[in-house]
């Protein structure tokens, strides 16, 4: 009998399917996982990692394939559903009420009897058998994020889980509090429960976990265990080979320094160093390519140039063409802006930065210029003037130029806005994912673009996620790795991997 | 010195007569808001109120004669007028809930249908039953009269204080203390705050945040619409008054900022703003036109606002999901 159990495996998923209108989020995954392990979930930004825990979490419902738990076939179609199979998922944003205390945050949804006296023993008895530090009484506001993490754990293994999903459990702990919670999880697993958890930092899975399943770009690629592997060849899995773009990359001849930033460093509301000794150049007539995972730095970094995010320490020096160098530090965005800094920002809701939805392209491109009128009335004739040539160079697809830019697609929106930001002939040319998004022929235009501002001698500046695009694009690559410099290297020489490593902290990292 | 006294507890007394349908309009918003919704419609559902609990009682009057109950009178008044309310409120929920439209632009717009409703159902009352319509004083007397025996309500001092007041006052009362327990002591109670404060974490525990949102705003608009109601029985004479309740609904938003989204602050709030509203008939000073009098519910909300976001204590904020719509697909 336990040797038929045994062979049963807690979580099974077949053929698993997902899409968002056109973007395939999930495509055919197949993945199996048993009681007593750990299973690290290994992918890129937008790899369908935490899609693919959503439907097992039941806040999507797959388009295809299906989900089997303890060997038989089951549809979740809501978190309800997916509680009465044991299964329980931590969400990387807490979904936590703030104003309520820990014992009521337990209760909401349950439908068991009892008081909350009850209740609150039951917690503690959950505490006392895995070592958790939470106090029943203590509202969430006043609680830390490790706190608000072993509530979220609390909250599902009060439930019965006995499959937990954990979606980047790490990204917000000290590394104190991350050990503390890999103690946990591992408790948990000698307990005999199935555990998941979605990372993209390699030592971490190599640390904890038994097995590693890795999903590149929707698609399932393998399961290995982790003892058999090395972070190499999981990068080499999570990455891929290098693909052929056949990107356009012309060279400029004596490329001249248009901006260096020094040890540049940038504190959030809450304190944290969100930029930590940031030093680099950026030449007129190159593309410098920022890579880095999500969240190691990148917005910041071209928000501070921009003078959007204060700084802290360190310096931005400009040199425009023919002028005296000077520094960027304490200048308005309006004035780093009129010096010759632009910056197209196209952040996940390309409207929320950079464009009113609701008005034209006539009335966006009037974003920029409504400042230079002598007269109290706006000039709509030079706006206007370039909508039409951006509509028409960039091939825009809308009814006129004063169609409101929300309705277009993606696309057309960041041909919008890409297109005025070049129409200023900036000397340093900010974009951060610009193509997100975009299918390949708009991407390419966009390729075009930055290039042709490039042979113009303008400094352009490139942060992008896929980093085939970055190695095909630009002519250097700056790395990031959780706010600092993991290395820079030549786009014309680097390899996938090298960079794929330097990203997760593996490789080029100096240790201060 | 006794005089003083006597002015002064003439004003308590008025001012329990005059906040008790603000005390309805209040707890109704507090529970709608407390899911999530802000119902600016307020002012309509009372409006409907009014106009409908008069007529429900005054068709039965004149169907029942001089046979009319008392209580049966009092019973169909509130139900007619809870059912108007709710209904607007429906109307109001479908909107906002289902279809997700904004929920300010949605609420004024019930405002305005809702204050319509009523004067044409009050208008219309009024001249096919002959330019005028009133309840007789014998019923008129189970809406405005004190619920207790004379030997209590005739005490000296605290017989008017305490048991001088209308039966509504007191039934006010027993709602604010319900309604406390109920969101503080309940489980449904702690659901449908979770709704108000986090619909998402309310949605991944497995609560229906929709229904939570519909039975939340549909039964706090009957709630209100009973204190359009009782204005339009106690304080305008169970006349039909187009102009008296005008005003009401939006003071019974301001007194749910007031109370801190609180029931049983929204007790002795009410009574403060039902004497705010009187003060200008009692205390006359020279030189001060009654306008600026009727400012003063007003000025006290705003006060209330700048000291509670001062003071930046997380208990004494709105719910945090206060007037936005939930789509669990969002991200």
């Amino acid at each position: 009998m336990t040797a038929l159990e045994k062979t049963v495996s807690a979580i099974e998923l077949r053929g698993i399917t997902k899409r968002f209108g056109d973007v395939v989020a999930n495509d055919g995954i197949d993945l199996v996982l048993n009681r007593g392990e750990i299973l690290s979930l290994l992918g890129e930004n937008g790899s369908g990692k935490t899609t693919l825990m959503n439907m097992l979490s039941g806040i999507y419902f797959p388009d295809e394939g299906e989900i089997l738990i303890d060997g038989q076939p089951v549809s979740i179609r809501s978190p309800k559903d997916a509680y009465a199979h044991g299964i329980g998922m931590i969400h990387q944003h807490y979904k936590l009420v703030d104003v309520f205390t820990a014992t009521e945050n337990i209760l909401l949804g349950l439908e068991e009897k009892g008081d909350a006296k009850t209740a609150a023993g039951k917690v503690r008895a959950i505490c006392d058998r895995y070592g958790f530090d939470v106090d029943p009484q203590q509202k969430i506001y006043d609680m830390s994020v490790s706190q608000k993490q072993t509530l979220e754990i609390l909250k599902v293994l009060y439930r019965g889980a006995d499959i937990l999903i954990l979606d980047e459990p790490t990204a917000v702990l000290t590394p104190q509090e991350t050990d503390k919670l890999f103690a946990v999880l591992r408790a948990m697993r000698d307990d005999g429960k199935a555990i998941v958890i979605i990372t993209h930092k390699l030592h971490e899975v190599m640390a904890l976990s038994d097995k590693v399943a890795v999903l590149r770009k929707g698609k399932y690629i393998g399961t290995v265990n982790t003892r058999d592997t090395n972070p190499q060849a999981l990068t080499d899995m999570m990455v891929g080979r290098a693909v052929t773009l056949n990107i356009d990359r012309p060279r400029y001849e004596n490329p001249v320094k248009r901006l260096e930033v020094k040890n540049l460093t940038c504190l959030d509301a809450e304190g944290v160093k969100r930029l930590d000794g940031v030093s680099f150049t950026a030449l007129g007539g190159e593309i410098l390519g920022i890579a880095g995972i999500a969240g190691s730095g990148q917005r910041e970094l071209l928000e501070a140039v921009s003078g959007l995010y204060p700084v802290a320490e360190g310096d931005i020096l400009y040199s425009p063409e023919g002028g005296e160098t000077t520094s960027l530090v304490g200048k308005t965005p309006m004035q780093i802006r009129r010096a010759g800094v632009a910056m197209a920002f196209v952040p996940e809701d390309r409207l929320g930065m950079g464009l009113a939805g609701s008005m034209g392209m006539t009335g966006n491109m009037m974003l920029r210029s409504w400042r230079k009128g002598k007269t109290a009335f706006v000039n709509r004739k030079d706006p206007n003037e370039l909508a039409l040539k951006v509509w028409k160079e960039l091939e825009v697809v809308t009814p006129g130029t004063e169609f409101p830019v929300r309705r277009m697609s993606g696309g057309n929106v960041q041909k919008v806005l890409v297109g005025r930001e070049i129409a200023t002939a900036p000397s340093v040319l900010m974009t951060a994912y610009a193509v997100r998004g975009l299918d390949i022929n708009t991407s390419y235009t966009i390729y075009n673009l930055l290039t042709e501002q490039k042979m113009k001698g303008a400094a352009v500046i490139y942060a992008g996620e896929d980093l085939d695009v970055l190695l095909e694009l630009c002519d250097r690559i700056l790395v990031l790795c959780g706010g600092r410099v993991s290395g820079v290297v030549d786009g014309r020489t680097a390899a996938k991997e090298e960079i794929g490593l330097m990203m997760t902290r593996l490789g080029g990292e100096q240790e201060v | 010195m006794n005089g003083f006294l006597t002015a002064f507890l003439a004003l308590l007394i008025a001012a329990v007569t005059y906040g008790t349908p603000l005390l309805f309009g209040t707890l109704g918003e507090v529970l709608t808001e407390k899911s999530g919704s802000l119902n600016l419609g307020v002012e309509g559902i009372m409006f409907m109120g009014g106009a409908i609990g008069l007529g429900g009682v005054f068709y039965y009057e004149k169907a029942a004669g001089a046979g009319a109950a008392g209580l049966a009178a009092v019973g169909i008044g509130i139900l007619c007028a809870f059912l108007a309310g709710a209904a607007a409120s429906l109307i109001f929920s479908f909107l906002t809930i289902t279809l997700r439209a904004n929920q300010n632009v949605t609420g004024l717009a019930l405002s305005i249908f809702g204050t319509g409703v009523g004067q044409f159902v009050g208008e219309y009352m009024r001249v096919s039953e002959g330019g005028y319509i009133s309840i007789s004083n014998r019923l008129a007397g189970f809406f405005q009269n004190s619920p207790f025996p004379a030997a209590l309500s005739g005490l000296p001092v605290v017989g008017g204080l305490l048991f001088g007041h209308s039966a509504f006052f007191y039934l006010g009362v027993l709602l604010a203390v319900g309604m406390f327990w109920y969101l503080n002591k309940t489980r449904s109670g702690l659901y449908l705050r979770s709704v108000g404060e986090s619909p998402a974490t309310a949605d991944a525990a497995g609560i229906s945040v929709t229904r939570y949102r519909y039975l939340a705003a549909v039964i706090g608009g009957g709630i209100s619409a009973i204190g359009g109601m009782v204005y339009i029985m106690t304080i305008a004479g169970c006349v039909w008054n187009h102009e008296g309740l005008s005003g009401e609904g939006w003071l019974a938003v301001a007194l749910v900022i007031f109370c801190m989204w609180r029931p049983l602050n929204a007790i002795w709030g009410s009574v403060l703003f039902g004497a705010l509203m009187i003060l200008y008939l009692r205390l006359v000073l020279p030189f001060v036109p009654t306008q600026l009098y009727k400012i003063l519910p007003y000025v006290v909300t705003v006060i209330v606002l700048i000291v509670s976001s001062m003071r930046n204590n997380k208990e004494k904020q709105p719910p945090a999901s206060l007037g936005l719509s939930y789509f669990r697909e969002d991200r």
